[in-house]
């Protein structure tokens, strides 16, 4: 380190690599998505390779019945000999007869990219046809990397948001299913002065798909602000996708969301709340500052409530603190993750991510940056499209205590004695709002502490000859 | 377009790269978008490898779609050979790469000038052949390429002094393959054969033109390795054996074979005693075929489904040692349908090829066997049946990449097969006997099947009369009663028309 680094904060430093790297394809997403929507179909256009990475990746869930399937396409596809429309129209309609869903949402693969099958063009036309709404996202692995899956349909989805709110009150009733939820149970006194509760402000809408009690805590974490919240993007149901007037205000729940966030704006004419991702107790509590000052709210109570929380996480505290992480990238929620371990009290030499939207991100790389120096250590570099194999040079030079990183390198990193936490789990497991906080510590420490339980058994490095990369 | 939900067997760059991560120091490079690695995840999960699986990806993105790959698969070619220097580095096409259309042979002639191992392309594409037949193609591609080399160089080896053989066909991913290859090699070695080769599985590409040495092959898979054997008949006349040693009989058939090519070469060997011995007190199947257990099993029904080696060697097993009745045997191997109906030819009621398994399911229900032999989807549908299920073959998840020595061919697999077999239909047992003696009466769901339910209208007592029959017969009582309504137009089933049906059919 040079001298102007320890007297100077230094700014994030960002770097960007071959972009040969291990992640998981973005048609992942109908795995969560599927289940969050719950009157939804996907149906993935795509090939063999497709429905085998689907398949295993999904592991039991295959077995549930699920609602998604792969439109398998055949040689006679490909080279146009059978009729693209035709053929769609006889899968939907019999996913019609089968599923009777609300929506269908045609996942576009590589190979309709290649061929140029125009899905956007065919499901308008189809769409009238059958009766039922199309959705049409390019989640394809040419463009995007895992969780920009889910960006791509939410993006598609937003288009399909009504632009009225509803006047009839049968079908605001319909809209409103989270407060309905809210309120279950409640007389309808108790609803109006529940509704009394709410400062009045601009409608907010939260965009980024987060399992059922995750998205009520949230909620709830709002309502003590005074905030309502008026829908989220998506609901549990495509028939209850919230309104989204001109003006209105979104914020996004997850880093990955650029492609929504930039159509919530320039096609709804919304207005983004640009916040750190309420990730961890800090990235939570800056999260609701940032609506409430965009709000013109006081926050009340965060200080207490962000310090109970921590003082929850002392324990795990312990076992992370002063520890290195290093960040190999799939999933784009590294940037924030980072920015709570370091918070933890662990240093971060390097954050790979597939992809980084420095505008979209900017409230979550400033923060990332002020957390840094308020630590008191250096800031990692950030590797856009990272090359993995030369990351892995980089962890054995740097002797990291904590590799978080994909399944493709995890075991073999185990064997070699250097302890990895397998980065897909973050996509699943609950770690938005204050009380999630634990999770995500639970996941980061998992292998440390299993470390604890193993460290006198003196068989660390399990390769025989240490082998070459 | 085909709507499908779940696929048996995988596309063709799996196959590839199952191969090609089998030999030691040899790389595949993916020509294929970000995402499609997920061949390393598996390999890293299921067979819990811990060395880095040496396959990357060339990615293809917007770029390559607009202007090509250009210098970026030498480049990545290249680099590999520099990074790992491995023997061998095989440029594996996709899906993506096969509509591309590229053409992956300049590029792979173009690396090989700078390259200091060799370079290969796999000759396999996506839409015409799956992850079985690409698997047999690229060793098969492999050894050729080693065998012209060699004999360019005049290196190729002759025949070994003793008896010797290459087991033909062991790859990464393969089930079982791992336990079985230990067990052929102790078998060999009891029968006095050298084991001059075993291939893919931890070959290296150099030993390969040793090939010739061995007086035979030994192909005990179906799926990979026949070309390969195939091959080296046709160039060097090295006789191939292709018997499956699974079970009792089939492994005595194979040995018997062995002592005949082995004979007609000039050795004089004579395994008759070894058979006999192995077979009455290595392997106790034999023996288990008499006991009192298995004599329970008499006439039980089963239903297998898996690939051409295991379904085919499965059914004869049940029907050949242990007096099962198959009332239907089933691969997914549609490529190569006509042999397997060749070998189950007289052990099974029905044959059943297909790679829909909804349609599995169906015929799963239908049959209401006591035991299922298949792959894992059908162990999840026996589950939603309630019928036990032994898993045979791929596909499969990490619990059948069993750490202990769990072996399939040779005759310690005949000692596995009877544990699998009578496990499956005991548990299946003990499940009715609770049933009989009022284990869990308190059950409201009476519907079996996924195909078999019905239109009929039962009444409460008609219901509580059918939830008292074991589960083993409910279904039947229940398909007979309703067949019985409904000849008669009745049109809501109680107590008293279950029981006329039972006298109607005289059970």
């Amino acid at each position: 380190m040079t001298a102007i680094t320890t007297t100077e904060p230094e700014a994030l430093n960002f770097e960007c690599e071959t972009g040969n790297y291990h992640t998981f394809c973005p048609i992942s997403c109908v795995a969560w998505l599927y289940q969050k929507i719950e009157d939804s179909f996907f149906l993935v256009i795509g090939t063999k390779t497709c429905g085998y990475f689907l398949q295993n990746a999904m592991g039991v869930m295959i077995f549930a019945e699920p609602r998604y399937a792969m439109a398998e396409l055949e040689e006679g596809d490909i080279s146009a000999q059978l009729n693209d429309y035709d053929e769609l129209k006889r899968l939907c309609l019999q996913i019609k007869r089968d599923r009777n869903p609300s929506v269908i949402v045609w996942i576009g693969t590589c190979t309709t990219e290649i061929i140029k099958m125009d899905l956007e063009g065919l499901a308008p036309k189809l769409e009238a046809e059958i009766g039922i709404p199309i959705v049409t996202a390019r989640a394809n692995g040419l463009d995007y990397a895992f969780t920009q899956g889910e960006d791509t349909v939410l993006a598609a989805m937003a288009a399909k948001c009504p632009e009225k709110a509803p006047v009839i009150e049968s079908q605001k009733q319909e809209r409103n299913a989270i407060s309905q939820l809210l309120n279950f149970g409640k007389k309808k006194e108790e609803v109006d002065a529940d509704e009394s509760e709410y400062v009045k402000h601009t409608p907010l809408v939260l965009f980024g798909s987060l399992p059922d009690p995750v998205v009520t805590q949230l909620t709830l974490e709002l309502k003590k602000q005074g905030i309502k919240v008026s829908g989220w993007l998506p609901s549990k149901r495509y028939t209850e996708l919230p309104v989204l007037e001109e003006g209105y205000y979104v914020s996004g729940m997850n880093p990955f969301l650029s492609r929504t966030a930039s159509t919530l704006m320039r096609r709804r004419k919304c207005k983004l709340i640009g916040a750190p991702f309420p990730i961890g107790p800090d990235g939570t509590r800056a999260w609701i500052e940032k609506i409430c000052s965009v709000l013109g709210i006081e926050p009340k109570g965060l200080d207490e409530r962000e310090a109970q929380i921590w003082a929850g996480l002392e324990d795990y505290l312990q076992i992370i603190r002063g520890k290195s992480v290093f960040f190999m990238g799939d999933n784009l929620l590294e940037i924030s993750l980072a920015r709570f371990l370091i918070r933890c009290g662990m240093t971060c030499p390097e954050i790979g991510i597939p992809y980084m939207d420095k505008r979209y991100q900017a409230a979550e790389l400033a923060l990332l940056e002020k957390t840094c120096h308020e630590m008191g250590v250096p800031t990692p570099r950030i590797v856009e499209k990272p090359d993995n194999y030369n990351q892995l040079q980089r962890i054995y030079a740097q002797n990291i205590d904590l590799v978080i990183t994909g399944m493709a390198h995890a075991n073999p990193l185990e064997a070699r004695g250097i302890n990895t936490k397998w980065s897909v789990e973050f996509t699943f497991a609950q770690i938005h709002g204050f009380g999630n906080a634990r999770d995500i510590l639970e996941l980061v420490t998992r292998p440390l502490r299993r470390n604890n339980s193993l460290k006198d058994l003196g068989w660390g490095n399990l390769v025989k000859n240490e082998a070459k990369v | 377009m085909k709507l499908a939900y779940w696929m048996y067997a995988g596309p063709a760059h799996i196959g590839t790269l199952r191969v090609a991560t089998s030999f030691k120091n040899v790389h595949a490079i993916m020509h294929a978008p970000i995402g499609d690695d997920y061949f390393n995840v598996m390999r890293s999960m299921l067979e819990r490898e811990r060395d880095f699986t040496p396959v990357t990806t060339s990615v293809v993105d917007r770029h390559v779609l607009a202007r090509g790959s250009q210098e970026r698969v030498v480049d990545n070619i290249t680099r590999k050979d520099r990074e790992e220097s491995p023997d061998l580095i095989v440029l594996t096409p996709t899906c993506t790469s096969s509509i591309l259309q590229e053409d992956l042979e300049n590029f792979v002639e173009r690396a090989q000038l700078d390259a200091k191992g060799d370079v290969l392309l796999a000759d396999v594409n996506h839409y015409r052949v799956n992850e079985l037949e690409a698997a047999d193609r690229t060793l098969d591609q492999i050894v050729q390429f080693y065998i012209n080399k060699a004999r360019k160089k005049g290196d190729l080896e002759s025949k070994s002094e003793k008896p010797s053989v290459n087991i033909i066909g062991m790859s990464t991913l393969g089930f079982h393959n791992q336990h079985d290859c230990t067990e052929l090699k102790r078998l060999m070695a009891d029968l006095g054969i050298e084991v001059n080769e075993v291939i893919p599985e931890g070959a290296s590409v150099h030993n390969l033109k040793r090939l010739p040495r061995a007086w035979f092959n030994l192909v005990p898979y179906r799926e990979l390795g026949m070309m390969t054997g195939k091959y080296l008949q046709k160039e060097f006349g090295t006789p191939m054996v292709d018997i499956t040693p699974m079970g009792v009989v089939e492994t005595a058939r194979c040995i018997r074979k062995i002592q005949e090519v082995l004979n007609a070469q000039g050795a004089d060997v004579n395994y008759e005693e070894f058979i006999d011995q192995q077979t009455r007190f290595v392997s106790q199947a034999a023996w288990f075929s008499r006991s009192i257990d298995c004599q329970n099993l008499t006439g039980k029904k089963a239903v297998v489904f898996g690939d051409n080696t295991h379904a085919a060697a499965m059914t004869k097993i049940l029907a050949r040692e242990m007096g099962i009745h198959v009332v239907w045997a089933g691969t997914y191997c549609k490529h190569d349908a006509d042999w397997f109906r060749e070998e189950v030819k007289g052990y099974c009621d029905e044959v059943l090829v297909t790679e829909d398994h909804g349609a599995i399911g169906d015929a799963i229900a239908k049959a209401e066997p006591s035991a299922i032999f298949g792959t894992q989807m059908e162990r999840h549908v026996g589950k939603r049946l309630d019928i036990p299920c032994g898993v045979i073959a791929a596909p499969i998840h990490v619990q059948n990449f069993p750490i202990g020595y769990k072996p399939f061919l040779g005759y310690e697999g005949t000692n596995q097969c009877v544990d699998l077999v009578y496990n499956s239909f005991t548990l299946g047992m003990e499940d009715h006997l609770l049933e009989i003696f009022g284990g869990h009466d308190t059950k409201e769901v009476i519907t079996k099947g996924i195909s078999a339910d019905s239109d009929m209208n039962w009444t409460k007592d008609g219901q509580a009369e059918l939830n008292k029959i074991p589960g083993f017969v409910r279904g039947k009582v229940k398909r007979n009663t309703e067949k019985f309504a409904r000849e008669r137009g009745i049109a809501l089933i109680n107590a008293e028309v279950l029981y006329a049906a039972k006298e109607a059919v005289g059970a």
